[in-house]
């Protein structure tokens, strides 16, 4: 017989690998707008993904983990610091909007961009103690828009597609 | 555990929420864009802080090439050319600060995270209307 955990823990495995795989091919990417912190943010078609066809506890663990690892092997200290600071507030704002099942998964992916970066801006204002670096604000608000539609658009299509064959 | 994937808000690419969401995020940033845009008055001088406290103060129209220093080690070059601020150099590994764009406009930053360096131009002299006139 299929023994359920194991099934389980080898799927998370497989979504793990796949989001450090879009962690590096993003690293890769020179995606530069002038303002740093400006990111594609292909990982989130895996959070996204599984947020619809997984269950949030396990995107929640797949996406911190995903964090943590990138950071050791794509960045430093710092970088995990951030994108945990957005991923963490990305996730819960994803999380909320999904559940009022009122909206697809563009809008939930949209949400998910811009409070990762409202997320790292406000941990960067934090620790510089400069509440004039929100002056970016809308720069990133506009960016996390832009992405997030293009991600939720992408994470929408493989949810067509393949979400009916996770199990 | 599993949820369906088959629920109706996935079935629909966009739905009539959908739009209308992507429709009001889209303008509310659109705004801020724009209302961000016209208030960029050019700046004068900029002001480095480090980890929120003053380090200098200098003057757009010097070009100079301001080391930045913490604890006698430079960590930060500030150049100053053409009324622009640029962050040219940073012992930090990702290197954000040097990569963005040289800096004019009143409160526009350049912020260096790992060594929590700031620098923000300051208080111009001309008002927004001159930069129409210009």
């Amino acid at each position: 017989m299929r023994n359920k955990s194991v099934y389980k823990t080898a799927y998370l495995g497989v979504f793990l690998a796949l989001a450090l795989v879009f962690s590096y091919v993003e690293s890769l990417i020179p995606f530069y707008f002038g303002v740093p912190g400006v990111k594609l943010g292909l990982t989130n078609i895996v959070v996204v993904l599984m947020l619809y066809c997984v269950g949030a506890k396990e995107a929640f663990v797949v996406s911190v983990v995903r964090i943590v690892l990138a950071g050791f092997l794509f960045g430093n200290l710092f970088s995990i610091i951030y994108s945990l600071a957005g991923g963490l507030l990305s996730f819960l704002a994803m999380t909320v909007l999904r559940r009022t099942e009122k909206f697809g998964v563009v809008p939930v992916s949209i949400c998910g961009g811009v409070f990762h970066n409202i997320g790292q801006l406000a941990l960067a204002a934090l620790i510089v103690e400069n509440y004039h670096i929100f002056y970016y604000m809308p720069v990133l608000l506009a960016a996390g828009i832009v992405t997030g539609f293009l991600i939720g658009i992408a994470a929408g299509e493989c949810i067509l597609r393949i979400g009916g064959r996770i199990k | 555990m599993r949820r369906s994937a088959e629920g109706p808000e996935v079935k629909k690419r966009f739905g009539r929420n959908d739009r209308i969401f992507i429709a009001v995020f889209a303008a509310a940033a659109a705004m801020l864009l724009l209302s961000g845009r016209w208030r960029l008055a050019p700046g004068a001088r900029v002001v480095v802080t480090i980890d929120g406290e003053r380090y200098g103060e200098y003057s757009l129209d010097r070009e100079q090439e301001i080391p930045i220093r913490i604890d006698g080690v430079t960590t930060n070059v500030l150049t100053i050319r053409d009324q622009t601020a640029d962050m040219t150099w940073a012992d930090c590994p990702d290197r954000l600060c040097v990569q963005q764009k040289a800096i004019s406009g009143e409160n526009e930053t350049i912020v260096c995270l790992p060594n929590r360096v700031v620098v923000q131009v300051a208080g111009g002299k001309e008002s927004g209307l001159d930069t129409i006139a210009k």
